[in-house]
């Protein structure tokens, strides 16, 4: 699986690809890989705020649910509404859907996150266990 | 953990995601996922394995006496080759597991139980049960769990693909066709199949038709490999079908759909067969163990029960979730799920008797939020009405 190089990547398996001030936000294929078949996705409201490492929404499998983090601290300024209708997107193309987009607050939190070498090595850990 | 011994038959399949279960390594689900093995078996057939179930054999000329005075459900004037659905219960009314009875004669019984109460059962019917004490003289208790393979053949396609199979293994069994092709639901035949004594029981756990195919490979010259085989020559045909091999994501799927009940979800030690649907089962009529802690709760009215809720709301109502009426708590999901079929998010709850009935607004408290949903009637899936064999 190749780990796209045009982001970053944060401990809990989210994205974060930049355009500007914004940031969009999505799960890994290690994450989707594991969560198994996603059929609901909730998605947050445009204008919250968050900060870095803040729950800001939840990813429903048949498994489990499970809570997607703000990657960096910021205003949500746009979702992916048709997650809505389709969350096995996500599933089929996981680094090619954000699940919505962040205004930051303070860009330089980027450079907390792992680049695509680092998080290959995470899921390198992950996957031996 | 345990694996059964068709584990080695379809451990390398591409995509196999395997969990632990009442102490098994079982498949999750293959690799196409548990939608498409769930509506395999809506629409074609589906293959288990569920060689996990435990098999608790009951045998003597006091076999019956005893399993009728501890079994609640109706076993007088069943004859040979019928199975019998049934709750066991405690002294207490409590349900220690529920399971199935295959009355293979007036004096030889199989109950097949859960996986994860094979020893709590064994330990129930072979000494901790209260008949004991009246000294049944004839009656021989066994646990034959590892001895068997069970396979489940699921799906409108099952008796095509069980008769061809059949055809194929021409001389390498003892069962007639015809009979096969005429069994009714919850009946049963014995024979050989390969070299392993077998039992075909029109049975299943998925609200399809289908069969559940037993192998005693322990006691077979070729040992696993009677089941292995056969696990491999019903895939080929599954799969020709358009049928998949499945897990038991989509075995879970599946049964909450018909709303069969599980145990360690709807089915525990602290509710009775009258909280759980299973009214129907008990055979007031007879003396069974818990027969006075049932008939007072019938009596007094059981305080909850077991309903159906489909969210207008999306979320996955989940174990042991929070359910509201007009802002007061009623009572809790036992399990829930995302329907493929229904394409809808359903569960069932246990709910305060009186307080919801089909059509009322319910809330779900999903993580926090308190999200909309509808008391459903159950079955949420009933397989469709068309002309078939029975």
């Amino acid at each position: 699986m190749a780990i796209p190089q045009d982001r970053k990547y944060a401990q809990s398996h989210e994205w974060a690809r930049t355009e500007g001030s914004i940031v969009y936000v999505g799960i890994t294929e290690h994450a989707q890989h594991s969560l198994g078949e996603i059929v609901f996705v909730e998605l947050p409201e445009t204008g919250t705020a968050v900060s870095k490492g803040d729950e800001v929404t939840t990813i429903e499998s048949v498994k489990a649910a499970s809570a997607i983090y703000a990657p960096v601290s910021g205003t949500v300024v746009k979702v992916n509404n048709s997650l809505e209708d389709a969350p096995e997107t996500i599933n089929q193309d996981a680094h090619g859907t954000f699940i919505f987009a962040l205004e930051m607050t303070d860009p330089t939190e980027l450079d907390g996150l792992l680049d695509a070498q680092g998080y290959q090595t995470l899921v390198d850990a992950d996957n031996q266990d | 953990m345990k694996t059964t011994p068709l584990y080695s038959a379809y451990k390398s399949m591409p995509g196999i995601r395997c969990t632990e279960f009442g102490g098994w390594k079982m498949p999750l689900e293959f690799g196409g996922g548990i939608r498409a093995e769930h509506l395999a078996v809506r629409e074609k057939a589906g293959l288990f394995d569920v060689s996990h179930m435990g098999e608790i054999r009951v045998a003597g000329s006091d076999a019956f006496s005893f399993l009728d005075q501890l079994l609640p459900a109706k076993l007088e004037g069943k004859e040979p080759g019928t199975c019998v659905y049934t709750p066991m219960c405690d002294t207490d009314g409590g349900i220690i597991d529920d399971l199935l009875l295959y009355i293979q004669s007036s004096e030889e019984f199989l109950l097949v139980v859960n996986a994860g109460n094979i020893d709590t059962d064994f330990g129930w019917i072979s000494k901790d049960n209260p008949l004991l004490k009246k000294h049944f003289r004839h009656l021989v208790i066994e646990n034959l769990s590892d001895a068997f393979v069970q396979i489940a053949l699921q799906g409108p396609l099952a008796m095509d693909i069980l008769t061809t199979t059949m055809e194929q293994l021409y001389g390498n069994h003892s069962f007639d066709l015809s009979d096969l092709e005429d069994l009714p639901y919850y009946r049963f035949e014995e024979g050989t199949l390969l070299d392993a004594q077998a039992v075909i029981s029109r049975t299943g756990y998925t609200g399809e038709d289908g069969f559940e195919i037993y192998l005693n490979t322990a006691a077979a010259p070729s040992g696993p490999v009677a089941g292995i085989q056969l696990w491999d020559l019903f895939l080929s045909q599954v799969t020709a079908a358009g049928g998949l091999a499945c897990g038991l994501g989509a075995r879970d799927t599946l049964r909450l759909e018909a709303a069969l009940p599980l145990y360690g979800h709807e089915l525990t030690p602290s509710t009775t067969p009258l909280e759980s649907g299973l009214t129907r089962f008990v055979d007031f009529s007879k003396p069974f163990v818990g027969r006075g802690a049932l008939l007072a709760q019938r009596e007094q009215g059981a305080s909850r029960v077991l309903k159906g809720i489909v969210m207008e709301e999306k979320g996955i109502p989940r174990t042991g979730y929070a359910v509201y009426k007009d802002g007061t708590l009623i009572g809790e999901i036992t399990s829930g799920t995302a329907s493929p079929s229904l394409k809808a998010f359903i569960g069932l709850a246990h709910l305060e008797t009186g307080r919801a009935r089909a059509g009322d607004t319910v809330e779900v408290d999903i993580r926090g939020t308190r999200k909309k949903g509808r008391i459903a009637p159950t079955p949420f899936y009933k397989k469709p009405v068309v002309s078939t064999t029975d």
